[in-house]
């Protein structure tokens, strides 16, 4: 283990490190935002577009993002789709994660409590009234830990990407291995920057969870 | 075109060797499920019952699983133990192994999260029946927590076997391995070759995880039909 070359290498993995959070955070965002439009299509019971969405949720989630990048960055070109390395990874992670969040956020909704419903009922609250003021702020409550489990798990996945030469950080990481040979001490920076990114996260989700569960009446 | 480009699926042995591909994926996912699997449930048992201090340990390497990728955690392996420790396995059996870590720590959480979820009336029911420790466990809390545990252990067993996509990565000859030799010799050829031999190892992957991932569905809906 050599201190000089784990020195040389940080401003390289820093560059990486700004990749990583950037692809997570912007993946990560555009997946909530279509795990909800797919858990608010469960909850109102959209026709078709319900059904269409639970075959895309199902397809998803049960193949390996791997394998959807391959799909997007070397199959699509076939059929006249190109698209960077860099907005492969982006909707690879969007549609993964869109079926991660989606059931989340569709179990923090049926996770809110049936008197809590019958009694806005009660009280002659609209379908609409309902959602917006009972369902929605309970559900979203409910569904913070298995987001903050979503959350990990993407970032984690963004290691993936390095399969179609986006320079995050894994990738970063096994390039430098390819031209150095060091890898103790790449491996050794690689695995602690995931802690400079995750260690944060997991702490700030756990305060997060924490926070909200006041928000789950009568549970 | 398109037609060329399906054809090379089941030109010569293609198709064969893809499924023996897939079997490689399969048996490394079954073999770390069943490893980890026993691994995960004795620390998952240890962590209910031991001192601070084992506890700790166990929490620290479960922190270290959650904090590292799997693809860096197979390259942690797959440098390490041919420089650290002259050790010189195949692919597959290293890969074996960081997925066993792996599935051993996740695993230990289920298991500790179910073995506390048994309810406590439960115990003190076999507690005032005259039930001594050992039995309790292996009449009271195992019987329960594995009903507990049971969804769980489905849905990390579907994560394993996506895992098995990144095997390729440490030179492994898995499905995607072979699928990516199939198009080499195949796409100057027939250019569509690339999409239909990843949209068949799409759809095997699709085919072994959707029974598992349904199976977890109905379960989790049935136990909230329960309460």
């Amino acid at each position: 283990m050599s201190w000089s070359v784990i020195v040389q290498s940080l401003p390289t993995f820093e560059k990486a490190l700004w990749v990583t959070i950037w692809m997570s955070a912007v993946g990560i965002a555009l997946a909530a935002l279509v795990g909800l439009i797919v858990s608010l299509a469960e909850y109102f019971r959209v026709p078709v577009l319900r059904q269409v969405l639970t075959v895309y949720a199902e397809v998803a989630r049960n193949t390996p993002l791997l394998l959807q990048l391959f799909f997007l960055y070397y199959a699509f070109p076939v059929l006249g789709w190109k698209m960077s390395a860099t907005a492969c990874g982006i909707v690879g992670l969007t549609f993964l994660g869109g079926a991660y969040m989606a059931d989340g956020f569709t179990g923090g909704f049926e996770g809110v409590s049936k008197t809590q419903i019958e009694s806005g009922k009660a009280l002659g609250m609209s379908d609409w009234q309902l959602a917006r003021y009972v369902v929605f702020p309970q559900g979203l409550a409910l569904s913070v830990p298995a987001f903050a489990a979503n959350v990990i798990f993407l970032i984690k996945e963004t290691s993936i990407f390095s399969v179609v030469a986006i320079p995050e950080l894994t990738n970063t990481a096994l390039d430098l291995i390819g031209l150095y040979y060091r890898s103790n001490e790449y491996l050794l920076v690689l695995v602690l920057a995931y802690a400079v990114i995750l260690i944060p996260v997991i702490l700030f989700l756990d305060w997060l969870e924490r926070r909200v569960r006041h928000g789950a009446f009568g549970n | 075109m398109a037609h060329s480009g399906i054809n090379v699926l089941f030109a010569g042995h293609n198709f064969a060797r893809l499924m023996g591909g897939l079997w490689t994926s399969v048996w490394i996912a079954a073999l770390s499920i069943l490893f980890g699997g026993i691994l995960g449930i004795l620390f998952g048992f240890l962590r209910t019952r031991s001192n601070r201090l084992v506890k700790l340990i166990f929490r620290l390497y479960l922190e270290f699983f959650r904090i590292v990728p799997t693809v860096v955690l197979l390259f942690l392996v797959y440098y390490i133990l041919p420089r650290q420790f002259n050790v010189n396995w195949p692919g597959t059996w290293m890969a074996v192994l960081a997925f066993t870590l792996w599935v051993a720590a996740e695993y230990s959480d289920i298991v500790r999260g179910a073995l506390e979820s048994v309810p406590k009336h439960q115990i003190e029911a076999g507690e005032a029946l005259g039930l001594n420790d050992r039995q309790l466990f292996w009449y009271v809390s195992l019987p329960q927590a594995f009903q507990l545990a049971l969804p769980g252990t489905i849905n990390l067993a579907t994560r394993v076997i996506k895992t098995t996509s990144l095997l390729m990565l440490i030179s492994v000859m898995d499905v995607i391995n072979i699928g990516q030799q199939i198009i080499e010799a195949n796409n100057n050829e027939h250019p569509t070759t690339v999409f239909w031999v990843y949209g068949l190892i799409f759809i095997l992957y699709f085919i072994v995880d959707y029974p598992l991932s349904w199976w977890e569905r109905r379960l989790r809906k049935n136990s909230k039909e329960v309460k």
